[in-house]
């Protein structure tokens, strides 16, 4: 199982750095989620996987059973999603307001702040 | 103990809340600027713990540590907070007068106190995952804080810095992931005590790596600062002065914390990688300066190449050197700010940042000339004034540690400095207005007067303070000195005081 999602998580990471060196604004924002995502698998997949073992604490002992999955990154995962959600949620907008106010989403285009002439 | 710790990130959050429900009217800046004024009082109080006790660490929640998270306050730390203390106060007084009544009722200043909160967070966890979320708190504020007001320059400022930002960001998290997955702790302390146990050293400084570039983006080094001067010179100038002054410092301060506490395995590389990025840095950014005729853009450069100093500072890794980046950092937020507040003013009283379309600023406004001076000559390293201290300590350590070649540079990028200095002297301030307009400062209305000089003044005082009577600065420097290169205190105190 970590095999399998270690090869996804490469996958998903490859793709993404394809799709955030366009020049395209949008096509940046979707490699940004497929690499928050491969990013949100790798924390999971380091908490161990297994199936069958949920990490419960038996009446009189202190730890889980042994083999069972580590909670913790799975909690981390949760939190990181929430914030990758709204943060992406800031980018969006953001883009769309770029679009309105620049006309443009090709990233070479947007010579405003920075302009060519600057010399 | 430990609200002591939590007191200078609950009361920006509280101030926070209250300007936001005052948003519409006076109230929102005067909570705004009460909120940091009580923070520098916390701030003050914790500093004082932490000088008589050495380092202070609290478990939120009563979780005993590594499982709890821990904030926790070193010299380092302290002295962090009470610098964003002093920054916070002097810029929320200033934006009083320089942020109009349609920004701050969109919740300026309520953003601003939320950055706040997130720069203290970051400098006193004591947490990994607790620093990310830190991270995330500032980065949400400060996308915020820099396309407030919608103009196309920032809108274009603005899709370049949250772009790099949130790249950083996840190279962050994955660097925490992958940590976790190898030790089992996100505690600093706890991982100060494993990473050196575990087998494949290799791996954790491929992961050291990872966190390098993830904190080298945020602290704007060579070759990952592009976003800072393509955004700092756009939002209103108490944003480009509260960025300028703190958050590329946090990204140092979290490589310094990082590369002396838990990746101390393989310096032969890692750090050797952090002395050429310092050097480049410092060129690049000093070179990219003197390309620039706009005010802030100038200032914007030369964070770049300020940031080179301090990496300098951790990369050489001796007593001094440490001490030296110590000192640096805490004199750069000062100046920094400070300039970008003149700037602010200038713009202000003479229509533009843009260089050729002002001047006279001497002729008319000498008091707002000597008080550009003053943080000018410091950035530069004029003696007596604190920036002359500062690269003393650096240029004698690179000298001692056998780098002369580094000490070159950094002596030659100070040439550099005052070159691009003088530029914005002779435009701004000899050369009379092209419009033959007179800048002077009683253009200013009445109620910003105050506002707008005060802060100015307060931050230069300061800095000719730290110049002139460098020996308690310096020997408290040293202490923090020895405690990130001696963590014991630090770790003791995260995991033995742990009930």
């Amino acid at each position: 199982m970590e095999l399998v999602l270690s090869i996804l998580v490469g996958v998903l990471v490859a793709a993404a750095i394809y799709l955030m060196l366009a020049r395209d604004l949008m096509r940046f924002l979707f490699g940004l989620i497929l690499i928050s995502n491969a990013a949100n698998l790798a924390i999971f997949t380091s908490g161990r996987l297994t199936t069958g073992a949920p990490p419960l604490i038996t009446p009189g002992s202190d730890f889980p059973a042994e083999g069972a999955a580590n909670a913790l990154p799975q909690a981390l995962v949760l939190t990181a999603i929430v914030i990758g959600f709204g943060l992406f949620a800031f980018a969006l907008t953001l883009t769309l307001k770029a679009y309105k106010r620049l006309g443009t989403l090709d990233t070479s285009e947007m010579r405003v702040a920075e302009p060519r002439d600057d010399a | 103990m430990s609200w002591l710790l939590s007191f200078p990130i609950l009361i920006p959050f509280a101030a926070a809340v209250i300007a936001f429900l005052l948003k519409d009217g006076p109230g929102g800046r005067w909570a705004s600027v009460i909120g940091s004024a009580a923070m520098l009082i916390a701030s003050m109080a914790l500093m004082t713990n932490v000088l008589s006790e050495g380092v202070v660490a609290g478990q939120m929640g009563g979780w005993p540590a590594p499982f709890g998270i821990t904030l926790v306050a070193d010299y380092l730390s302290a002295v962090m907070v009470v610098i964003t203390a002093i920054t916070a106060l002097a810029v929320s007084i200033y934006a009083m007068a320089d942020v109009n009544a349609r920004i701050a009722s969109l919740g300026y200043h309520a953003l601003f106190q939320v950055l706040i909160a997130g720069v203290a967070g970051a400098f006193l966890t004591g947490d990994l995952f607790n620093l990310y979320v830190w991270f995330e708190v500032m980065l949400i504020a400060s996308f915020g804080l820099l396309v407030m007001g919608g103009s196309k320059e920032q809108i274009d400022g603005g899709v370049k810095y949250v772009a790099l930002n949130l790249v950083s960001t996840i190279l962050f998290l994955t660097g925490i992931g992958l940590l976790y997955g190898m030790t089992g702790t996100l505690n600093m302390a706890d991982l100060a005590r494993t990473v050196p146990l575990i087998e494949n050293q290799a791996l954790v400084t491929v992961i050291a790596v990872m966190f390098m570039v993830a904190f080298g983006v945020k602290a704007a080094v060579f070759p990952l600062f592009f976003w800072l001067p393509a955004a700092y010179h756009t939002p209103a100038f108490s944003t480009s002065a509260i960025f300028a002054g703190l958050l590329t410092k946090v990204g140092v301060y979290a490589l310094m914390r990082m590369f002396t506490l838990i990746f101390v395995g393989d310096i032969a590389f890692t750090h050797e990688i952090l002395l050429w990025v310092a050097c480049f840095t410092m060129v690049t950014g000093v070179l990219g300066a003197a390309a620039q005729n706009d005010f802030r853009k100038i200032l914007s450069f030369h964070i770049v190449s300020q940031i080179g100093y301090m990496i300098l500072g951790l990369a050489l890794m001796t007593p001094l050197a440490i001490l030296g980046a110590v000192f640096y950092l805490v004199h750069h937020i000062i100046v920094k700010a400070n300039l970008f507040l003149v700037a602010g003013v200038a713009a202000r009283i003479a229509g533009s940042t843009e260089l050729k379309r002002i001047g006279g600023l001497y002729a008319h406004a000498p008091l707002l000339a000597f008080l550009f001076l003053i943080p000018a000559f410091s950035l530069a390293g004029f003696p007596p004034l604190s920036g002359f201290w500062a690269k003393f300590l650096l240029v004698k350590a690179a000298l001692e540690d056998g780098h002369g070649f580094v000490a070159f540079i950094a002596l030659a990028v100070g040439a550099f400095t005052i070159f691009s200095m003088t530029k914005i002297w002779a435009e701004a301030f000899w050369t009379p207005h092209p419009d033959n307009v007179e800048p002077k400062l009683n253009r200013l209305e009445k109620r910003m007067f105050w506002p707008l000089i005060l802060p100015i003044a307060g931050l230069a005082v300061l800095t000719c303070f730290i110049g002139l009577f460098p020996e308690p600065f310096v020997q408290f420097a040293e202490g923090a000195t020895a405690q990130l290169l001696d963590p014991t205190a630090y770790i003791d105190a995260v995991l033995g005081g742990a009930e």
